[in-house]
């Protein structure tokens, strides 16, 4: 099967399009996504291929169409529910914190919830407090969910369609900056599964650890710290529940130093849980304190300057970086 | 519509004894599960049907093992009702390894998913979507299955009641809402909680094929649902059914109910469901008062016996439960 260049949203789309193939049982409803193909053209051509009963559109209805999708997954279906910005999804937490993930153990592990929640995150250029939050760490909160935040077109296929082959409930976040983005992707078959961390550039001085739309800021940091003489692992642990802690330890074994980037808000976030991790179980490896860079407590304003002053910036990074290898003092 | 109450031809015997049966065992096992509570032997909460086991027994007869059902917090008798065994219901009570969630639901999330019952909830109003989910499943594999949904006048009051209601319609989907109307969201009075006490209005205002009946008449409910269920298989759905009826105390088993009014409680005591199954089954279904008796019996040791299993039955471990969630 060979590679080709495809973006983030046609390996999404190229994922759901295999995966409807494969399975009758497949669905897709949300806001816009059949006849227009969704606000981010990720379901575009879902409709004319597969018909009007397996991709509909929803009215304005989050804490139920939610619940339908989580339903139909108990009912043994594989729906997917499409919620157009994650900010929205804050309508269905109950169906997805009491009754999605709760539903397994409830039932004594009898019952299972195949369901998958797609969304995206994130800020976009302006669009302000209500649709530009990252949220990962209130699912991440949850015990019996699966939070998935795929940073590239390869990532993002093989993920969907694992999410769409395993049993439970999968907060499956995308990045309204990562849609336009551009990456070799497999023809067919892709499965990558949940918990497997991937190295996106290999290093020995730092391990920098981002997902989601901070892994290409966190690669371009890399590059700019490779032009100081400084070799930065960037590692991008794809799934964040279930999450690579072997890779982590490893990559941190090897470089000693470790700086943790995410664009969510700092306080109560995963970095915090991934550093504190980190600090337990790899205490000795470390030569340096875990350095966090992470969204400022607040949330996103809508000038683009302020926004820009809200989240990680390629500089951030950088700074950080060198501040765990004390290279700011030595240069 | 408001629904009569005439019948013109003599329901089958069949029918009348599986009416009553149903109905008193969902009885027998919350009354001696109410006992078994005050023993200290059941933990937890425990929301008793006693006076609205009509309603479970009634729909869950007029449904096929394809069909589903999902419950509220309320929820032994439609699990009961849709077959359930005893012996599971109980050791589930008493937090045991061979309960139906192994002891890891209890009470409120009790529910035998081999049946295709989507589970009780401890979340009033959350099993509405659930179940137009699963109706919504079943349209798009091209099944003819019917999923029923019971909810409470309570549940209406929250915003997924009219959205889930309102997508099951939009989709046509094989979808029956039976509110189970029992007057109260626990202490909330009916009339406090809303201006117009018809609920029943409601699935009329968007469209949907809307009934009110007396839902202490278990026969009445049959046929209401299975005149439903109909109406679902031929491409009619969804219905909303209001079933009026009112409990025999208060909210759960700690809950005295003292705000309910005194000749409101008998008025609905004079119409037990339980009691009219058993009348109809004597004079519509012939059976004699001897033959009656001896079912009751036979229900009760059913029940004595689960108990008996249920307390020699052993517990999960700790070890088990932390291999169990390790992926967690």
């Amino acid at each position: 099967m060979a590679d080709r260049e495809l973006m983030y949203r046609e390996a999404l789309r190229e994922a759901l399009f295999e995966e409807m193939e494969l399975n009758d049982e497949v669905f897709i409803i949300g806001e816009g996504i059949a006849e227009r193909g969704g606000s981010y053209k990720v379901t575009e051509g879902l409709l004319a291929k597969f018909g009007a009963l397996r991709v509909r559109d929803t009215p304005i209805s989050e804490a139920s169409m939610i619940g339908v999708g989580v339903g139909a997954a108990i009912a043994h279906a594989r729906p997917v529910v499409e919620i157009l910005y994650i900010d929205f999804a804050m309508l269905g937490m109950d169906q997805i914190v009491n009754q999605a993930a709760k539903f397994r153990l409830m039932t004594g592990g009898e019952g299972r919830v195949p369901f998958v929640l797609r969304t995206q995150g994130g800020t976009g250029g302006g669009v302000a407090a209500q649709h530009s939050q990252s949220l990962e760490a209130l699912f991440y909160h949850i015990p019996g969910l699966r939070v998935v935040m795929p940073s590239t077109p390869h990532d993002a296929k093989g993920l969907l369609k694992y999410a769409l082959r395993q049993p439970d409930p999968v907060m499956f976040l995308e990045h309204k900056h990562l849609y336009m983005t551009k990456g070799m992707v497999p023809e067919g078959e892709l499965i990558i599964e949940f918990g497997k961390a991937d190295i996106k550039r290999e290093g020995t001085d730092v391990t920098l650890i981002a997902w989601s739309n901070m892994v290409p800021r966190t690669l371009e940091a890399a590059e700019q710290l490779a032009g100081e003489g400084i070799s930065a692992e960037v590692l991008d642990p794809r799934t964040l529940v279930p999450l690579d802690k072997d890779a982590i330890l490893a990559s941190v074994a090897k470089t000693n130093r470790v700086v943790i980037v995410q664009e969510a808000v700092r306080r109560g976030g995963v970095a915090s849980d991934i550093a504190s991790i980190i600090q337990q179980e790899a205490f000795y490896d470390l030569d340096a304190p875990v350095e966090i860079v992470a969204g400022m407590n607040t949330p996103i304003p809508f000038n683009l300057e302020l926004e820009k002053a809200s989240v990680p910036q390629t500089s951030d990074i950088v700074a950080a970086a060198k501040s765990v290898l004390h290279a700011d003092k030595a240069a | 519509m408001a629904a009569d109450n005439t019948r013109s031809n003599t329901p089958p015997k069949e029918l009348l004894e599986k009416l009553f049966t149903t109905a008193f065992r969902i009885r027998t096992f919350e009354s001696g599960g109410i006992k078994l509570y005050r023993q200290g032997l059941v933990r937890g909460y425990f929301h008793p049907s006693l006076g609205q086991e009509g309603i479970a027994s009634g729909a869950c007869a007029a449904i096929e093992d394809r069909d589903y059902i999902g419950s509220t917090h309320r929820g032994h008798g439609h699990c009961i009702a849709r077959g359930a065994e005893i012996d599971g219901m109980v050791a589930e009570l008493l937090q045991k390894r061979t309960g139906y969630c192994k002891g890891y639901g209890g009470s409120m999330h009790i529910a035998d998913i081999t049946k295709n019952n989507l589970g009780a909830n401890g979340i009033v109003g959350a099993g509405t979507p659930l179940g137009v989910g699963a109706a919504l499943a079943n349209q798009v594999r091209g099944s003819d299955a019917v999923t029923i949904t019971f909810t409470t006048d309570g549940a209406t009051n929250n915003g997924t009641f009219l959205e889930s209601l309102n997508l099951a319609a939009i989709w046509n989907l094989n979808f029956i809402l039976i509110i189970e109307n029992n007057q109260y969201a626990v202490s909330t009075t009916l009339e406090e909680a809303t201006r117009d006490t018809d609920l029943y209005k409601r699935g009329e205002a968007i469209g949907v094929e809307s009934h009110q009946i007396d839902g202490n008449d278990p026969l009445l409910v049959y046929e209401t649902v299975l005149d439903a269920v109909k109406k679902c298989r031929s491409g009619l759905g969804p219905v909303l059914i209001e079933a009026k009826t009112y409990r025999h105390s208060g909210h759960h088993v700690n809950d005295p109910g003292k705000y309910m009014p005194e000749e409101r409680l008998k008025y609905y005591m004079d119409r037990d469901p339980v009691d009219r199954a058993r009348d109809n089954l004597i004079k519509l279904g012939k059976m004699s008062a001897e033959e009656v008796a001896k079912l009751e019996e036979e229900i009760q040791q059913e029940f004595d016996a689960a108990v008996e299993k249920a307390k020699a039955a052993g517990e999960i471990s700790v070890e088990e439960f932390q291999d169990f969630v390790s992926a967690y």
